[in-house]
């Protein structure tokens, strides 16, 4: 672990155990299918079997009048909201006609597994029973499967009405208006980016590489299915209990879809059983709060595995065309890439986030970026970790370990040539913040597995880099005292990964207090100000910006009250590590429990709060090593050793660092190696199931090596750089480049599984 | 006076790579580049705020307060795609 410039924090950098760990380990955590609220119903989906098909009928009347059934709902009950873009936090936005349509099918079904009615029973087994009652009658139409199929002119329209976008703002929603007539398309929206002069870059290089990429679509691998109870009171409020990582984009997102006033509804988040970005948005929410408004009862929907792989959406498959320069030196001197990103069966595929981090770690003068995203018969993409940039460091970083084997240089030594610096422009156009690109790979290259050799036959090692720019957003914090010197400490964000933990450290930390005597615990909707989502990996950097704000507060009401008990000003009272004293008597000290005891009867409450919505974020740079062996007889990759080495900021509590470090390793190896989603030629997924869609367990895996580089972030109070998605950049490329060693040859798609590699050995 | 960087979504309505132009808020930039370049209000604002999908940084951070984010003298404007993490 490499420290660099860090104070000497009494709480930063240790390993406190977690405050949830108990409740979590012991099964006392609420989920959000451990949710039970009295008389509460049962609900269940009816999803279309055929992936493109038009909505003739849907007869419901068999199914309501089964005794037992309190409400069925399909797409009519749905309102008609507008298909303009809505923006969401974190600069992502939505197009809430067309989400609505994609929860429940109204014309047309997208894909396989779209919903195209809703029961809630008294049982799950009467909701499944109606379910058979209702009777659908469709029109098949051809499915458009792949985004290259879908860009085609003569391609099935996915979605009535939908015109391409030349960029993301001359057309407000992309759809027809009544009346309107244009050429209907698949592609959604396009978009370009540039710098410098690329044919001036391409003249200047010596040598030139375009190659073709293909990444696959990505199962974001969380444990718990998507689960959501709601309530419609008498008086017209809406209570949702559910498992978001955006307690807020729930509320305002089902409220614009359900014509309700956001003031209306409120959101409950449960313990999260992972996440990943797939629990961003709304998917399940509107359905079961319409169930509940249509019958007044409770209602609570939970799906299937099944249903999860089927209609909840996957990290986007995408094509990479890549076109670089290098000198003989090996300066990169031109980039040029067009990213064909598929998005589901609406827009909105994560193409922008490979554009704009896919070059981020280095430093090129000319470049050009063209965004595609294409709408396809599958169900909508959803974000996954870094959403978009691993597929484009799947290319780059595969094109520089060429280029360093054509120039016989050393693959780290060829990315420090070409490392960004701060102020260093992006292809984007921004220049480059604070960085600790060039202190991670120097790291890497310092690290004993680099420095080992890889010997023998079938073997390989690979490196690559990655980056993700990382997010800030609102965030809120109420932080009250308990009478026994203790904090209640309320803060808005949902807990991925230890959140609430690092919170209550950063807090306790500018406090002056043991983060023992920190009480964490994540609000509800109500009952705390906004709070932008669990993602971007922005958590830890705003809340210890909300954290270091409320413990300001605290601390000067603290210092207020010592002042009032001593009837002296504020400026004659020093607070110190829990202990206020009296300037003008230092023999005069009140701690902060003698405080907290008196406090209602000198003054009232002390509660410190912040809101703050901070600037200052600065991106993650992360390296990764593999070694690989491959078994020529079956084709089957085994990973025999692994490193990750990142730039974190500061690590606050660097037990969580290592494991979101060792997470994305693991989630992007799986990717890498086995992981995809098998479709027939009519569109059903055929291994949707964890026993078909191979994910890595502890068993495939050897232990991930982790390397701390703390370059603190100038930009935040603790130095907090957002560590959960950097780490997931790599293992796709790393992976890839360790394979093309072990094998003499390369593959340009992914997985890399037994069959593919035993097809690349075979074309050798 | 900030440097608006000419993207994509500005090149059909500003010459060249950079412009510099007037004022202490994204708003104030946005409505200089407008009085200078017609078309540009068209494509950045909606009903009077930022168009959802336009991402507007200031230096290398991402706005956060839309049209009243402050832009400081000299500081770099960029009109970006939105993206968003997971």
């Amino acid at each position: 672990m490499t420290t660099v410039d860090r104070p000497p924090y009494r709480i930063v950098g240790t390993r406190p155990i977690r405050h949830d760990g108990i409740d979590k380990v012991t099964g006392r955590a609420k989920y959000a299918n451990d949710v039970q609220i009295p008389g509460h119903l049962h609900a269940r989906f009816l999803r279309s079997p055929h992936a493109h098909a038009r909505i003739l009928s849907i007869d419901t009347s068999r199914a309501e009048a089964l005794p037992g059934v309190f409400a069925v709902v399909t797409g009519k009950d749905f309102p008609e909201v507008s298909a303009v873009l809505r923006e969401q936090t974190e600069g992502a936005m939505a197009n809430m006609g067309l989400l609505s349509r994609h929860i429940m099918a109204r014309d047309k079904a997208w894909f396989r597994g779209h919903a195209v009615a809703a029961v809630a029973a008294d049982s799950p087994h009467r909701a499944e029973e109606a379910l058979k009652l209702i009777e659908v009658r469709y029109e098949l139409l051809p499915p458009v499967l792949d985004a290259l199929e879908a860009m085609k002119p003569d391609a099935p329209i996915v979605i009535d009405g939908l015109v391409t976008n030349t960029s993301r703002t001359t057309r407000a929603g992309g759809i027809l208006g009544p009346g309107e007539d244009g050429p209907q398309s698949n592609v959604a929206t396009t978009f370009v980016m540039e710098l410098g002069d690329l044919a001036n870059g391409f003249e200047e290089a010596d040598i030139i590489l375009e190659r073709d990429y293909h990444t696959t679509a990505a199962h974001q691998g969380y444990i718990e299915p998507q689960a959501a109870t709601a309530f419609w009171s008498t008086d017209h409020q809406l209570t949702i209990w559910t498992s978001t990582q955006g307690p807020f984009a729930v509320r305002d997102n089902t409220a614009a879809i359900l014509k309700l006033s956001p003031g209306q509804v409120k959101v409950v988040p449960a313990e999260i059983g992972g996440g990943f970005g797939a629990k961003l948005n709304i998917t399940i929410e509107p359905v079961a709060a319409l169930l509940a408004m249509k019958c007044g009862r409770p209602v609570k929907l939970a799906v299937s595995r099944l249903e999860v792989f089927e209609a909840m959406g996957p990290a986007s498959p995408a094509y990479v065309h890549l076109r670089m320069g290098i000198t003989n030196e090996g300066r990169i001197t031109a980039a040029d890439t067009r990213l064909i990103f598929e998005a589901g069966a609406i827009p909105g595929s994560p193409v922008p986030g490979a554009a704009n981090c896919m070059f981020s770690p280095y430093n090129i003068a000319n470049g050009r970026i063209e965004g595609i995203d294409v709408v396809v018969n599958k169900p909508k993409t959803l974000s996954y970790r870094a959403p978009g940039a691993p597929s484009g460091a799947y290319a780059v970083e595969q094109m520089l370990d060429e280029f360093a084997a054509m120039l016989g240089k050393d693959p780290i030594e060829l990315r420090l040539l070409n490392a960004a610096h701060e102020g260093d422009r992006r292809i984007n156009g921004v220049a480059c913040g604070s960085m600790g690109f060039q202190e991670t790979l120097e790291a890497a290259a310092a690290t004993d597995h680099y420095r080992s050799p890889i010997e023998g036959p079938w073997r390989g090692r690979g490196v690559a880099a990655g980056f993700w720019g990382n997010a800030t957003g609102p965030a809120s914090v109420i932080a009250g005292l308990l009478p026994d010197g203790r904090v209640s400490y309320i803060e808005g964000s949902v807990d991925i990964g230890g959140t609430r933990t690092t919170a209550a450290m950063m807090f306790a930390e500018a406090v002056g207090m043991p983060v023992t005597d920190v009480r964490p615990s994540v609000a509800d909707t109500d009952s705390i100000g906004f709070t932008s989502n669990t993602g971007g990996s922005s958590v830890t950097f705003k809340q210890g910006w909300a954290a270091y704000e409320a413990a300001q507060d605290l601390k000067r009401q603290l210092i207020e009250r010592a002042a009032k008990t001593w009837d002296v000003p504020v400026d004659r009272v020093r607070y110190e590590a829990g202990v206020c004293t009296n300037l003008d008597d230092e023999a005069k000290t009140l701690t902060t429990n003698q405080i907290a005891a008196r406090m209602n009867g000198t003054g009232g409450p002390i509660i410190g709060h912040a809101t703050v919505v901070p600037r200052g974020v600065a991106g993650g740079f992360a390296v990764h090593i593999a070694d690989v062996e491959v078994d020529p007889a079956t084709g089957k990759v085994t990973l025999t050793r692994y490193s990750c080495v990142q730039d974190v900021g500061t690590a606050i509590h660097p037990g969580y660092v290592e494991g979101q470090m060792q997470g994305g390793a693991a989630q992007g190896i799986g990717w890498a190696i086995n992981e995809e989603y098998v479709y027939n030629a009519e569109g059903r997924m055929e291994n949707s199931s964890f026993l078909d869609y191979r994910m890595p367990t502890a068993l495939d895996l050897p232990p991930i090596e982790t390397h701390l580089v703390e370059v603190p972030n100038p930009g935040h109070p603790f130095g907090v750089r957002g560590v959960g998605e950097a780490a997931f950049v790599p293992p796709l490329p790393a992976m890839a480049n360790a394979v093309a060693h072990a094998l003499g040859t390369r593959m340009y798609d992914l997985p890399m599984s037994p069959r593919r590699v035993l097809e690349a050995l075979a074309r050798q | 006076m900030a440097t608006v960087f000419v993207s994509q979504v500005l090149r059909p309505f500003v010459p060249g790579r950079s412009v510099e132009v007037p004022g202490r808020t994204v708003g104030q930039v946005v409505e200089a580049l407008g009085a200078r370049y017609p078309g540009v209000i068209a494509v950045l604002l909606e009903d009077g705020d930022l168009r959802p999908g336009v991402a507007v940084s200031v230096g290398d951070q991402l706005a956060q307060d839309g049209l009243l984010e402050p832009v400081g003298p000299g500081d770099e404007v960029h009109f970006l795609p939105a993206f968003a993490g997971g």
